[in-house]
């Protein structure tokens, strides 16, 4: 599924976007111009990565410092264990669009079983 | 280097281990350990781990398929270094000759005199104080908390949440005016009235009460507060007395360059029990935060493998994160040396707030609650700010 996130002219360089999705995605602005979008959420606790601290293609997660690889999604040490999902990001008439992946997500416990509620 | 030793197996030993590794360095790696335990991670013992919504098994700090080819050496205590013959000895009466060695030994819990003994009473360091305490919390009732640090005031609120009474001793006219300062010290500890949890303030506690169980503590103006369950959360003090004698000066932990270096070639310090120089303050400052247990070892290894001849990066600012009463509370740099506060954000009432420390109208530290987002922000120009 392709889903438009915002315009290429609202996200500067260095920054990243929320998707309100369920569960969130968030798309990156790199300081080199590159363009990332994994899952928002820290697979560790429920914190936001789109709030976290961005450096070269790794955004440190704002809790705890996992660093989270935007190209792979691979996380450097704990407290978080598990890597976020990626998404493709694609770039259409000034318009920046996720293709979402089809795995499942990894999200934290406490998150997973809201979102198993929500749905039963 | 043959032998590196790192003493103590938590997050500091295993980062310091870790970064041995990944620096390329092959030799034997002996980690020593008190505790059983394979490295845990500690903040969860007065949130989540407490509440019983993480088991033990989440609380490991090691991935499942993590081989660092080291010798671990659990459960027993190293209880001194021979400087001229480079030997660690341990209490079971082993010795191992090392070329290198880590000092990752933390921090114990302090106690109250008197209090050993009397059934109820606990602290909460380690992941046995934690089982203890989570079982004792599990039969409700009163809880007295002596201390209103971030320890003691993050159990006040997992104890709240699990429908006990609880009341909040502590000895300062407010709590976390230390790390705060004064007036959002008291912003912070507002959480507790918010919640129903009593706070006395400014009163000392002489003694507790009662015959083989904990049945009240006793205040300095005479006042008995009565209690099936204390917690006593005044802060830990360095373990670094098994190094005395060693050569390697003490002084609130042991006293280390900005990289970690002690004044022994091949020894570094890392961790709870380090009080490093901090080039920002120009002061030494021992930091007990996680983030700097698991950060700053690698600047410690860093200098250990290249003979000292390494220049230390200023380190980040240091950050700390708390989390009660549902509200999340984050702290970067040194409030000490403030000369204002302004909120820049949110509102203190809705204890959803942005705060600016300065002093001479440079930022020096920031504090958030529930503001993870400019929380960043300001974290991130605070480092550019002081670098
Ligand atoms: C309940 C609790 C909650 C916390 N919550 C937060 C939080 O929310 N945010 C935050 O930033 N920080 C928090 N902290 C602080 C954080 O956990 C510490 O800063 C961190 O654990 C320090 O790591 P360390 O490896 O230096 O020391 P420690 O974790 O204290 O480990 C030291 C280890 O060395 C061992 N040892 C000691 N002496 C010897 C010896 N002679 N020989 C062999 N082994 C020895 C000890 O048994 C211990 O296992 C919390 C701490 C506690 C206790
Ligand atoms: S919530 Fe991300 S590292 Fe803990």
């Amino acid at each position: 599924m392709k889903i438009p996130a915002c315009r290429l002219a609202d996200l500067p360089r260095g920054e990243a976007f929320r998707l309100d999705i369920d569960p969130p995605v968030s798309v990156f602005h790199t300081d080199d111009g590159e363009f990332f979008a994994i899952d928002d959420t820290c697979t560790h606790q429920d914190a936001s990565l789109a709030d976290g601290w961005l450096e070269g293609c790794e955004v440190e997660c704002p809790l705890h410092a996992s660093k989270f690889d935007l190209r792979t999604g691979a996380v450097d040490a704990p407290p978080a264990k598990r890597p976020v999902r990626t998404h493709e990001v694609v770039v259409e008439d000034g318009v920046i669009h996720v293709r979402l992946s089809t795995d499942a997500p990894d999200l934290p416990p406490c998150v997973a079983s809201r979102l198993a509620g929500g749905s039963a | 280097m043959r032998t590196v030793a790192v003493v103590g197996a938590s997050l500091a030993g295993l980062s310091a281990a870790r970064s041995l590794r990944k620096r390329g360095y092959d030799g034997r790696l002996v980690v020593v350990g008190e505790e059983f335990h394979r490295p845990y991670d500690r903040p969860p013992l007065s949130k989540e781990f407490l509440a019983g919504a993480l088991g033990e098994a989440d609380l490991a700090l090691e991935a499942h398929d993590e081989d660092l080819g080291a010798q671990w050496l659990l459960g027993v205590r190293a209880t001194g270094l021979d400087r001229t013959r480079r030997a660690l000895r341990l209490a079971d009466g082993r010795e191992v000759r090392v070329d290198g060695l880590v000092i990752a030994t933390g921090a114990a819990a302090r106690r109250l005199p008197g209090a050993d003994g009397l059934a109820g009473v606990h602290v909460l360091r380690t992941l046995d104080d934690a089982r203890a305490l989570r079982d004792e919390l599990a039969r409700g009732g009163r809880l007295v908390v002596i201390g209103g640090g971030f320890v003691g005031a993050e159990v006040a609120s997992t104890a709240r949440a699990l429908g006990l009474d609880v009341t909040v001793v502590e000895a300062a006219p407010t709590p976390l005016s230390g790390p705060l300062g004064a007036a959002m010290g008291g912003v912070v500890s507002g959480l507790h009235a918010d919640h129903g949890v009593r706070l006395l303030c400014g009163v000392g506690v002489k003694g507790l009460s009662g015959e083989r169980h904990v049945d009240a503590v006793v205040l300095e103006d005479g006042r008995g507060i009565p209690a099936d369950t204390v917690v006593v959360g005044v802060g830990a003090r360095p373990c670094v007395e098994w190094l005395e004698g060693s050569g390697i000066e003490l002084d609130n932990g042991v006293k280390c360059g900005a990289d970690g270096r002690t004044g022994l070639a091949g020894v570094v310090a890392v961790g709870d029990c380090a009080n490093w120089y901090d080039p920002r303050a120009r002061a030494h400052r021992r930091v007990e935060h996680w983030t700097g247990a698991r950060e700053r070892p690698d600047a410690a290894v860093a200098t250990l493998l290249a003979g000292g001849a390494v220049t230390p990066g200023v380190p980040r600012p240091p950050y700390f994160w708390s989390d009660q009463y549902g509200v999340r509370i984050q702290f970067a740099g040194h409030a000490a040396g403030a000369d204002s506060v302004t909120v820049e954000e949110g509102a203190v009432d809705d204890r959803d707030v942005l705060a600016v420390y300065r002093r001479a109208g440079d930022p020096v530290a920031v504090l958030g609650m529930n503001q993870a987002r400019s929380f960043t922000r300001w974290r991130k120009q605070l480092a550019a700010a002081t670098s």
